[in-house]
């Protein structure tokens, strides 16, 4: 699972009103190379909740020099868009769970895929 | 008005594939959209003719109209037509010399090709047909190996294969520009993909669809019922980034039973992830997950540019969701929570629907759009059975005939209000009709 992909997902656990972001309580974390498209980091910052994004960077120990808000020149600003690239897509778990802030229900990651299903009385 | 035009702005034609009929317009409309063109046909113009002739654009359009359509194999620069070798002549010599002439030059190489639809010329009749053409001034040398310019004469001997005319009821004359991306569809063919399943989707449907929603480079495109992922793949060769979720675990993780008849169990590295990397385009793959697409896992907000999907009808693929009829067991106190399935149940074609168009007008930008199949029992279907939004709008509606009782439509639609607090998709017509989908077709197996 990606951080981009992470801060996009909310639990949908019932009854649970105050459900993003999820922790990341991780086992194993990679980091792949992936080719740096700055264009598609440009449009994707605007729909990314920052404050979320710095959380599960921190959590996972990979925030390196990610600024605490988003630049104002983000779009001509490369040095910016390559670290908010490295967060969103190169980043990854591999193992561990995603958890509800709220409700405290678990999602398991195996091998880089979260298993988002609730069992039929909490849905 | 129309006469005034096509003299003075140039006209192209398309040459269209003669499969997938009822797909190849709304793709091309879809095409030109994407560049903000308006989709404006020549006077005379059929729905099912493999020609068609287009105004009011430039040639970069047409490059970029070719540079992604599977339903169009070329593109010419129309320089003349006519029902008769006399119409043709007379309107290729009204076409402007200047914007011939660049063409003809003495030092430049060139050939003619000869294409006729329905009908199989002999050699010597197709060399006729070119000398017939020497009024033009062509001072070039002609290469047929590799030419310069290609030049083609188009005849159109009508869609009746019982019913050959002697004559073309229509000729053409261009300099061809470009051709369309049929090869993806063998380059792409699941035949020769790494990971598939039993309802993994055929190549050239699947480009058809990313084109008819209108997949652009840099978007970001989900699909909620993503199987092994071959809508995925032809958004990512359209330069998208995807994602995708499905409720069966063993699909998502690639294990389980092999779709491959000479193959029993599925291999280690067969998954959407490996598909992508078989055809370059790894860097654009986000994630897939396991979720139950009747309960969104997204927070709310306009995160996709295209929702683009073929939800399962119960005939090849069965229709869950997670939940149960029978009174829920409480687990055992001792429960660990990893060990337990969650039950699925089925899910109600119609409800399928509806959750998927209230989940696309919440989750899709403005004038983003949601292509999905509908299954139809032909004998009952009537336009009002196609789910409606009040926040999203029909583009278009295209058949897939596969008995004469049954087909399914792809079904094209566009953002185009965002959602007050609670809109749901309405459709009276739509539950009695799908569940008679269920009930007259395909009786034993949608429902054992």
């Amino acid at each position: 699972m990606k951080l981009l992909t992470h801060n996009m997902l909310t639990s949908h656990v019932k009854g649970v009103t105050k459900g993003y972001p999820l922790l990341i309580k991780a086992t194993e974390v990679k980091v792949n190379e992936v080719d740096f498209n700055p264009q598609f980091i440009s449009r994707m910052i605007p729909k990314i909740e920052w404050s979320a994004l710095i959380q599960a960077a921190e959590g996972l120990g990979h925030l390196q020099d990610l600024p605490s808000a988003v630049a104002p020149d983000f779009e001509s600003n490369e040095d910016f868009l390559r670290k908010v690239h490295r967060a969103l897509l190169e980043v990854e778990v591999i193992e561990g769970c995603l958890q509800c802030p709220e409700s405290g229900r678990e999602f398991p990651i195996s091998r880089g895929i979260p298993n988002m299903l609730l069992n039929e009385d909490e849905s | 008005m129309a006469l005034q035009c096509s003299r003075t702005c140039r006209q192209y034609l398309l040459h269209l594939a003669h499969d997938n009929i009822d797909f190849r317009l709304p793709e091309i409309k879809a095409l030109l959209s994407i560049q903000g063109k308006p989709f404006d046909p020549s006077e005379n113009f059929k729905e099912k003719s493999p020609f068609l002739r287009l105004n009011g654009l430039s040639e970069d359009n047409i490059r970029n109209i070719m540079g992604r359509t599977v339903c169009a194999k070329s593109a010419f620069e129309l320089w003349g037509h006519g029902k008769t070798t006399d119409e043709l002549k007379s309107s290729l010599l009204k076409y402007p010399s200047e914007r011939m002439l660049p063409f003809l030059q003495e030092e430049s190489t060139y050939k003619i090709n000869v294409y006729t639809f329905n009908k199989t010329l002999v050699f010597q009749d197709r060399i006729k047909k070119i000398d017939a053409l020497n009024f033009l001034p062509f001072k070039g040398k002609v290469n047929l190996k590799d030419p310069d310019h290609i030049f083609c004469l188009l005849e159109d001997y009508g869609t009746d294969p019982n019913n050959i005319p002697e004559e073309p009821f229509y000729r053409y004359f261009g300099r061809w520009i470009a051709d369309g991306q049929r090869d993806l569809i063998r380059s792409h063919s699941v035949k020769k993909r790494h990971f598939i399943g039993n309802t993994s989707m055929d190549a050239g449907l699947s480009f058809i669809m990313a084109n008819h929603a209108r997949v652009k480079e840099h978007d970001l495109v989900y699909d909620p019922f993503v199987g092994t992922g071959s809508l995925l793949v032809a958004c990512c060769q359209f330069g998208a980034y995807v994602c995708g979720t499905d409720i069966d675990y063993n699909t998502i993780h690639g294990a389980g039973k092999s779709s491959r008849t000479n193959q029993k169990w599925r291999g280690p590295d067969e998954n959407i992830r490996a598909n992508l990397r078989q055809y370059g385009t790894e860097r654009q793959y986000v994630d897939v997950l396991i979720s139950d697409a009747s309960k969104s896992i997204w927070r709310r907000e306009a995160l996709f540019d295209a929702i683009i999907t073929d939800p399962p009808y119960g005939i090849r693929e069965s229709t869950r969701r997670t939940g149960s009829h029978k009174d829920i067991i409480k687990p055992p106190e001792d429960f660990c929570g990893e060990s337990h399935v969650p039950v699925s149940m089925e899910y109600r074609l119609s409800d399928i629907f509806s959750d998927l168009l209230n989940f696309a007008a919440h989750h899709l930008v403005m004038g983003g759009r949601l292509v999905y199949w509908l299954p139809i029992y032909r004998p009952e279907y009537c336009e009002e059975m196609i789910p409606l939004h009040p926040c999203l709008s029909l583009i278009s509606n295209c058949e897939q005939v596969f008995s004469t009782h049954t087909s399914r439509r792809l079904i094209t639609m566009e953002k185009t209000k965002e959602p007050a607090v609670c809109v749901c998709a309405l459709n009276v017509f739509l539950c009695v009709c799908l569940s008679s989908v269920c009930v007259c077709v395909f009786p034993c197996s949608a429902h054992v």
